[in-house]
């Protein structure tokens, strides 16, 4: 019977989370995989550790974060359309100096967009961003040299959005985004982290607490850390964007 | 239990009723202040980005001159379209359905003259060619991009203020502020299509 009561509950929570997931699935924006998302498979396995080696290296001596994306194929979206909500997805780029930018390529429609953050509009102005997809990336492109395209492409944004922007002294990049919890809140969240016990225990006898805390929530509740995040591993690491914000800024370009 | 005690009873639970109705008060006050904060700030994008477009204008109406001098009339019609749109400065307080219409009318003027503009530029390959007329597509596709994401944000603010003060007990509150529901961006039809700037 106990085992029974388990079940269900393991079920319903099951329930919750496919109700959950399924809600959040309507609009399908990849998730990142470091600095370089290659779904398309335009580069080769060690072209994509350098170009991510070479981004990582950026983002912690400029701070300016250059994520690059490549997809099969828009499904009938614009590239524009696209290429903002992942901008709104990954947050690329530090929080409150917004300067990042996306680089996105979508091998089947043959549209590709640079997608430039506000803070780097000033610096990589929209016309920059056209004459490096036109006059560097989609020359290597037509002649079917994705890697170069995507390299040299990355290096001209690199050398743009180098004339801005130093490392910010003794902040590490990924701390940005979550810096801003207030006083406030953390007692808001004592308070109720002292009565939510009350609430969940409010009418269950001690057979049955025992019974919640092994059952389905246990894991939930005491696994712990159970959001690690994308980290992708290696030295320095990728712990995720930093929180920019985009205003549509960028280019878009064709081959 | 005496009388007196049962009357400070009700008293206390009566003050502590009129805290917790006027916390909620407070706090229902301020979200429609941030909410109608958000929607302010991306109006105020959605016209910025706007004047981006009408700022880009002259410098474009320029270049094409340089190559087709004799086609005045579009010229003509662009520089006053620019003049009708830049003229219409709406604040987010006065912001009406009717007014919003008006100024999309003005705006979806301005890109038909945009657009003609750029057939116009079709007939001239020498101005296709140049550097400068390349560059200034680039920022048209840009400035209309801009505006997309502003009427995008715009609007979704829009309706998360909107639905908020429409709530059942936050209508109260909405009603004692005076907040009144900010009208949307419709999707034009066909004729809010950004002028094609490829070739």
């Amino acid at each position: 019977m106990l085992n029974e009561r388990v079940r269900i509950g393991r079920v319903g929570f099951l329930l919750l989370w496919v109700l959950l997931t399924v809600t959040s699935v309507a609009r399908d924006i990849p998730d990142y995989q470091g600095f370089v998302s290659d779904y398309a498979n335009l580069l080769s396995g060690s072209e994509r550790t350098s170009l991510e080696m070479k981004l990582r290296e950026f983002n912690s001596s400029t701070s300016t974060q250059i994520a690059v994306l490549t997809i099969n194929s828009l499904e009938g979206e614009t590239i524009e359309d696209f290429a903002i909500s992942v901008a709104e997805k990954w947050k690329v780029g530090q929080k409150g100096l917004d300067n990042g930018a996306i680089l996105l390529i979508s091998k089947n429609d043959h549209r590709l967009r640079i997608e430039v953050g506000q803070g780097l509009e000033g610096i990589i102005p929209d016309i920059i961003a056209g004459r490096i997809i036109n006059n560097i990336i989609v020359p290597e492109f037509k002649a079917g040299n994705f890697s170069r395209g995507i390299d040299g492409g990355v290096e001209a944004m690199m050398s743009a959005a180098k004339q801005e922007y130093d490392a910010i002294p003794g902040k590490p990049p990924t701390a940005a985004g979550r810096s801003g919890r207030t006083v406030g809140n953390l007692i808001y969240l004592l308070i109720m982290a002292a009565f939510l016990p009350i609430f969940i225990f409010g009418g269950m006898s001690r057979r049955k607490r025992r019974l919640f805390w092994g059952g389905p929530f246990g894991g939930f509740f005491m696994g712990g850390g159970g959001f690690g995040g994308h980290s992708s591993g290696g030295g320095g690491g990728f712990s995720g964007f930093g929180g920019g914000s985009f205003g549509g800024g960028g280019a878009s370009g064709g081959w | 239990m005496k009388a007196w005690q049962i009357i400070v009873g009700i008293l206390v639970i009566l003050v502590i009723l009129a805290i917790a109705v006027i916390s909620w008060g407070i706090r229902v006050n301020n979200s429609i202040i941030a909410k109608e904060q958000t929607v302010e700030e991306s109006w105020g994008n959605v016209q910025s980005s706007y004047q981006r477009r009408a700022d880009l204008i002259p410098n474009l109406v320029e270049t094409v001159k340089g190559y087709a001098k004799h086609e005045r009339e579009v010229f003509a019609q662009v520089t006053e379209a620019r003049a009708k749109a830049t003229s219409m400065n709406i604040n987010l307080g006065e912001l009406t359905p009717e007014k919003l219409a008006q100024l999309q009318q003005a705006q979806q003027a301005l890109s038909a003259g945009i657009g003609r503009l750029l057939a116009v530029a079709e007939n001239y390959p020498q101005l296709r060619a140049s550097e400068n007329f390349k560059d200034l597509q680039v920022q048209l596709e840009g400035t209309e991009n801009r505006i997309n994401v502003a009427r995008n944000r715009y609007n979704a603010a829009c309706k998360n203020y909107n639905t908020y003060i429409k709530l059942f007990f936050q209508r109260i509150i909405a009603g004692m502020r005076g907040s009144q529901p900010k009208p949307y961006f419709e999707a034009e039809a066909g004729a809010e299509v950004a002028p094609e700037v490829r070739f």
